[in-house]
């Protein structure tokens, strides 16, 4: 083997990686807040809504779900661009991920809702609490709870996929990286540091979603 | 008082209840009792308006159920309502359980709904669970949580459907108690039940449903000794 490990340029790009990290994580996260709220949107369109909103959640739903998410991304750079609207890398990476997110976060939702049983909705409307007030009191709670985990493993996703942004031009943490491995042509090295990042990352968000599960979930059994 | 004129109710194009008439008053007991299938659910989610009814009326002190211009949110303040199965909220202590209907729905005061909450939970006899979640709680437990809960609306009316039925037998006897209790303070009661001793003892008068028709109602001492009916002599030779 006649390839020598330098580390050394690594090191003196991890600042600048560390930063990139920050972007990844703030992406996704935002990605996936806003993933959450749309597809609840997206769930209760399908489960009640009228059919063109049906139709349209739909949609979005068999789309996010079975194509690649890489062209989704594309379809949100290139694809719109090929109609003159360009967006920045950012919103790209941040609407792709998003309709990704919510496409997947909606048959989870729509999971969580039906597992609830019907009889809490009685319930609570019995004592007069109004439709709204059911749902945001009795049945998110109990929702949340069920999709909880598979939301976790979503924004678990949303991270790893937002490293399609360098596809994109989009220096997060994997286009970071690609900036300065093409410059100094350790790829191996910058790679291996970043994915070590990556699992870093990672493993936080699942101990941090452990400890919220564990605050916030006793009353389960 | 309770007052219902020919009352059709449908789903789809099966007739369940085919013309009811019947008054309950206040401070009175009416025990429903009747085979599975024959509407009695069905009556008690028509009279709060969980389900919409194709004909007649259902009057709650002079204010009609079902017409379009009755605010039911408020309309079901005053009607209690305790289910088969306990439908415990199962997120919520037993004290939120109970106290979040009269914060969010009558507007107290956290501290205020609280109150009603201990007050309504000693009642039953759960004074000591204040803080259990339902899951750690029996059968039983979980039924008197759910008329405690519908107790701190302070309804004027309680709805009991089948509130024992899906209870283990040993846990039978605690949620019937309180039921006695109930009606021994003077609420007005209307209980669809399978405990014959319970509509023996306690109700005022007993309606017998006979497939989506009130076959027969009056007094216990009518329909369990001298019953006109042959469809309810059938009904209670079975039953005993
Ligand atoms: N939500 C519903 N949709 C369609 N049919 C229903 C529904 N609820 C009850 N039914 C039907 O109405 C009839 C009466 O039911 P129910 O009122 O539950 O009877 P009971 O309480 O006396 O056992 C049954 O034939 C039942 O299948
Ligand atoms: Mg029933």
């Amino acid at each position: 083997m006649d390839y020598n490990f330098h580390w050394r340029p690594v090191f003196r790009a991890l600042p600048d990686l560390f930063e990139a990290a920050l972007i990844t994580l703030e992406i996704s996260t935002l990605s996936i807040l806003l993933g959450i709220v749309l597809g609840m949107v997206l769930a209760i369109s399908k489960m009640k809504g009228p059919w063109p909103l049906r139709a349209l959640a739909i949609g979005w739903i068999e789309i996010a779900r079975n194509t690649p998410a890489l062209f989704q991304l594309f379809f949100f750079g290139f694809g719109l661009g090929a109609f003159g609207l360009h967006l920045s890398p950012y919103m790209i990476v941040l609407i792709g991920l998003t309709y990704n997110n919510a496409g997947y976060l909606a048959e989870t939702f729509r999971g969580g809702i039906n597992a609830v049983p019907e009889t809490q909705v009685k319930a609570g409307r019995s004592l007069g609490m109004t439709a709204t007030q059911v749902f945001t009191r009795i049945i998110a709670p109990q929702v949340l709870k069920i999709v909880y985990h598979p939301m976790t493993n979503q924004f678990v996703w949303a991270v790893l996929m937002s490293s399609l942004g360098m596809l994109v031009g989009f220096r997060e943490l994997s286009g970071e990286t690609q900036f300065f491995a093409s410059k100094t042509f350790r790829i191996f090295e910058y790679f291996a540091v970043t994915a070590l990042i990556y699992y870093v990352i990672v493993k936080i968000i699942l101990g941090v979603s452990k400890l919220i599960a564990w605050r916030a979930f006793r009353w389960g059994n | 008082m309770i007052k219902i004129r020919g009352l059709k109710k449908r789903f789809g194009t099966n007739e369940v209840l085919k013309g009811i008439d019947l008054d309950v008053k206040k401070g009175e007991v009416l025990s429903v009792i009747g085979a599975s299938g024959s509407g009695k659910s069905t009556l008690l989610y028509c009279i709060n308006g969980l389900e919409p009814i194709q004909d007649g009326y259902i009057e709650v002190d002079d204010t009609r159920v079902h017409d379009r211009n009755t605010n039911v949110n408020l309309l079901r303040q005053k009607l209690g309502m305790v289910f088969q199965q306990w439908n415990s909220f199962p997120h919520l202590t037993a004290l939120e359980n109970v106290a979040l209907a009269p914060r969010i729905v009558r507007k107290k005061s956290k501290r205020e709904a609280q109150e009603i909450a201990k007050k309504q939970l000693s009642h039953v006899g759960l004074g000591d669970k204040l803080d259990a979640y339902p899951n750690s709680l029996s059968g039983g437990q979980q039924q008197r949580l759910a008329i405690a809960r519908a107790l701190a609306m302070e309804p004027e009316y309680m709805l009991f459907d089948e509130a024992t039925s899906a209870l283990d037998p040993e846990l039978v006897g605690e949620v019937l108690d309180t039921m006695r209790l109930l009606a021994d303070e003077g609420m007005t009661m209307i209980c669809v039940t399978h405990e014959m001793g319970f509509a023996k003892d306690v109700s005022d008068r007993v309606a017998y449903f006979h497939q989506g028709i009130l076959e027969e109602v009056g007094p216990p001492s009518q329909i369990f000794g001298n019953p006109t009916s042959e469809h309810t002599k059938k009904f209670l030779s079975k039953t005993r």
